[in-house]
């Protein structure tokens, strides 16, 4: 059981943030480039999914896995988006993303006047208080994976 | 910097004076820095909407509360759920356009002007304008681009005080450009 990475997107595509726990293979790529195409392939699985859903969605797009790995996916109304990559034996992040919101990002930084919501966080609160909160979840384990 | 986050503090409850005591204070500077009424109601609709692009995220993230699927669903979601954690108060609903897209919140009484009473030489200032911008801030924070303002105010002798909100249209969420 792991945490591999988290990613934070404003509502315009911006990397608000990100951080790596255990992630064994690197991109090899720019991280600039990767947040872009992290946000593009996120932007296109939402358009993809509403257009084929043969129902009305509520929550629309919310995991997929590969034979390796997990990538769960929050959306807030606002247009904040929050992915987290983890191991496949997790099987559900929802609450852990919807915590991360409503309780480091809403408390550190929305009401933080110093923190401009625009540009990537540098509230050293903030990353400590999440990666405090990352690794003390149950299943977060450096051992595995 | 030390910053603690009480989250026992769901839903904090203070003294409302104090909150309108403070808004009074801000308005009478602002009259003062000003000396133009129509300045003020800029400036306070300014701050209010700064105030608005950052409350959004706290109340949805208090409320758990997912998109609204018409402009009805977020006129009682305003009036019901977000006076209510903020004012104190429940606003009603009225005065329907036939299309859907306007509608007035109703304040019998409005938190803000409890001590107020505005001289004759202030006849153009809009006490309250800052809440209009809290509206049109946060609104626009969920792809809502709304205009707002008062068409009735008690402070101007009129019965009640009437927040008039007319959606304009969706804000359409693009792919960032400069890339592919």
């Amino acid at each position: 059981m792991t945490v591999h990475n988290l990613y934070i997107f404003d509502r315009n595509g911006n990397c608000l943030y990100y951080n790596e726990w255990n992630r064994k293979k690197q991109a090899g790529i720019s991280k600039e480039e990767e947040f872009k195409l992290m946000y593009g392939m996120l932007f296109s699985i939402r358009s993809f999914v509403s257009k084929m859903s043969p129902l009305d969605m509520k929550e629309g797009f919310l995991s997929f896995q590969t034979s390796r790995y997990r990538l769960h996916y929050y959306e807030t109304p606002s247009g904040l988006k929050f992915i987290l990559n983890t191991d496949l034996s997790v099987s559900n992040a929802r609450d852990t993303l919807q915590h991360i919101y409503s309780n480091l990002y809403v408390e550190l930084i929305v009401k933080n006047p110093m923190c401009a919501s625009t540009q990537s966080l540098d509230s050293e609160l903030f990353s400590s208080r999440l990666d405090a909160f990352i690794r003390a979840l149950p299943y977060y384990s450096p051992r595995a994976g | 910097m030390s910053r603690q986050s009480n989250r026992t503090a769901d839903s904090k409850k203070m003294n409302s004076e104090l909150f309108t005591l403070t808004y009074g204070a801000l308005v009478t500077q602002l009259c003062k820095d000003y000396e133009n009424d129509e300045e003020v109601n800029k400036q306070l609709d300014k701050m209010g909407y700064n105030i608005g692009v950052r409350l959004i995220e706290d109340f949805l993230a208090r409320s758990n509360i997912g998109r609204c699927q018409d402009f009805r669903e977020t006129a009682d979601v305003i009036a019901k759920i977000a006076f209510k954690m903020y004012l104190g108060v429940t606003p009603s609903v009225t005065n329907w356009s036939p299309a859907g897209d306007e509608f007035s919140l109703i304040l019998e009484n409005n938190p803000l002007v409890d001590f107020v009473e505005l001289p004759d030489n202030h006849s153009t200032l809009i006490y309250s304008n800052l809440l209009c911008g809290v509206l049109r801030g946060a609104l626009e924070m969920v792809q809502m681009a709304v205009d707002v303002k008062f068409t009735q105010d008690t402070l101007r002798g009129d019965n009640v005080t009437e927040i008039r909100m007319k959606f304009i249209k969706r804000i359409e969420e693009n792919l960032p450009a400069g890339d592919e």
